[in-house]
């Protein structure tokens, strides 16, 4: 029970996109549909849970000033790894998410928690750490999507809603990524605020 | 048990023994999925040709002709073609295209044909165009709805380009540049095609 909460904790208080606002590039880049959102969202979540757990194993053999790099080494082998499974078993998938996947390397947020979390604890508490902060990711790439694709296209996770001649397609473009954003990331605030 | 200094040793020793673990991991997960990978392709392959191209009892990947468009120049690239065959009579092909001109980049085009020319059937294979925008390709150039439909046509008898070219095919809304490639892509698989009946007919010729 209590690590259930500790997951929800960390889904929330350190939710990557509307706290810490980290990982941007592929919050803002794949989020032209709830789909995409909720893939990449997905794929990132499986990256860190993975990485967090061995970072968390090897915490005590990898001296500190080498920690970067082989933080860095164990994160790009998981995402080469997740990259050539899905091509095997999910091409289809794989192709709409293209060279979003290998951005996975690059992502703040899986170094971030390594650094930050999983390097100073152990295998459990980084797992739900993983666990925790990769849903709350996945959750808030799937809701800026829906979102964009809402008010771009009228779909949401391709159901017609309303027609696409209403939406405004400014908002599944580049600019649309950061208003909306920009738009969520104020109520939460003022959310916070609040309380 | 405390965390090992960072002596060069222990430093040497870790960052080694990490990568050749990670380079032995990847190793094996690349020996296990390779063929499934190339297997996978090989389907999709194969299911976007019998999407496009005549009812066919050959292999057309056996049967294949490479033909290079603009060749030297900057545009340089490789259109393949598989022969749909019934009973050893070719009944048309499909021709799978590539242009570097969309939009976003890239956009392969696996188009279908019929012996006379006539374009049977197109998919999509891969682009990165704009959503909503030049995204509309896969299902637009079929729809019949002012002459935005180029099934049917024939580039050899039709112009086969965007209206704003002087063509007579009417280009996606706002997406003007994705449909010009678009329709590139298509007269080049038409050029290929051509290029490999005549082929044919010279070495039988030559036989």
């Amino acid at each position: 029970m209590n690590k259930l909460k500790f997951i929800i904790e960390s889904a929330i208080k350190n939710n990557p996109t509307f706290v810490l606002l980290l990982g941007m590039c592929p919050t803002l880049g794949t989020t032209s549909s709830a789909m995409n959102g909720m893939s990449m969202g997905l794929a990132t979540l499986c990256v860190l849970v993975c990485s967090n757990v061995v970072i968390s194993m090897l915490r005590n053999v990898i001296p500190d000033k080498v920690r970067i790099p082989a933080f860095i080494v164990v994160i790009a082998s998981f995402v080469t790894v997740l990259q050539m499974v899905m091509q095997a078993y999910m091409p289809l998938l794989y192709e709409t998410l293209g060279i979003f996947i290998p951005l996975i390397v690059v992502n703040c947020i899986l170094l971030g928690r390594a650094e930050a979390f999983a390097s100073k604890n152990g295998v459990i508490d980084s797992l739900c750490d993983g666990l925790g902060v990769g849903l709350g990711f996945a959750v808030s790439l799937t809701i800026l999507g829906a979102l964009r694709e809402f008010l771009g296209t009228g779909r949401i996770f391709d159901m017609v809603v309303y027609d696409e001649v209403y939406g405004s397609l400014l908002f599944v473009l580049a600019p649309g990524a950061f208003i909306v954003l920009g738009l969520l990331l104020a109520i939460v605030n003022n959310i916070k605020a609040q309380k | 048990m405390g965390k090992l200094q960072s002596s060069l040793l222990n430093m040497v020793l870790s960052l080694g023994v990490i990568t050749i673990v990670a380079a032995l991991i990847l190793g094996g997960v690349y020996v296990l999925t390779n063929e499934t990978i190339a297997e996978a392709e090989r389907k999709a392959q194969v299911q976007a040709i019998s999407e496009v191209a005549p009812e066919f009892d050959n292999n057309p990947l056996e049967e294949q002709f490479l033909y290079k468009a603009h060749a030297g120049t900057k545009d340089s690239i490789d259109i393949v073609v598989y022969p749909a065959k019934r009973n050893g009579e070719l009944v048309g092909a499909a021709v799978k295209s590539v242009t570097k001109n969309g939009f976003g980049g890239e956009i392969v085009v696996m188009c279908g044909f019929e012996t006379d020319g006539t374009v049977r059937n197109y998919k999509v294979l891969k682009h990165t165009e704009t959503v909503g925008l030049g995204s509309k390709m896969q299902e637009w150039f079929r729809t019949d709805k002012g002459s935005q439909n180029v099934i049917g046509l024939n580039p050899n008898r039709d112009d086969v380009r965007v209206k704003k070219d002087g063509g007579q095919v009417d280009a996606i809304t706002a997406a003007t540049i994705s449909s010009r490639a678009f329709l590139e892509a298509l007269n080049d698989a038409y050029k290929a095609f051509v290029m490999m009946q005549n082929n044919r007919e010279e070495g039988e010729r030559n036989e």
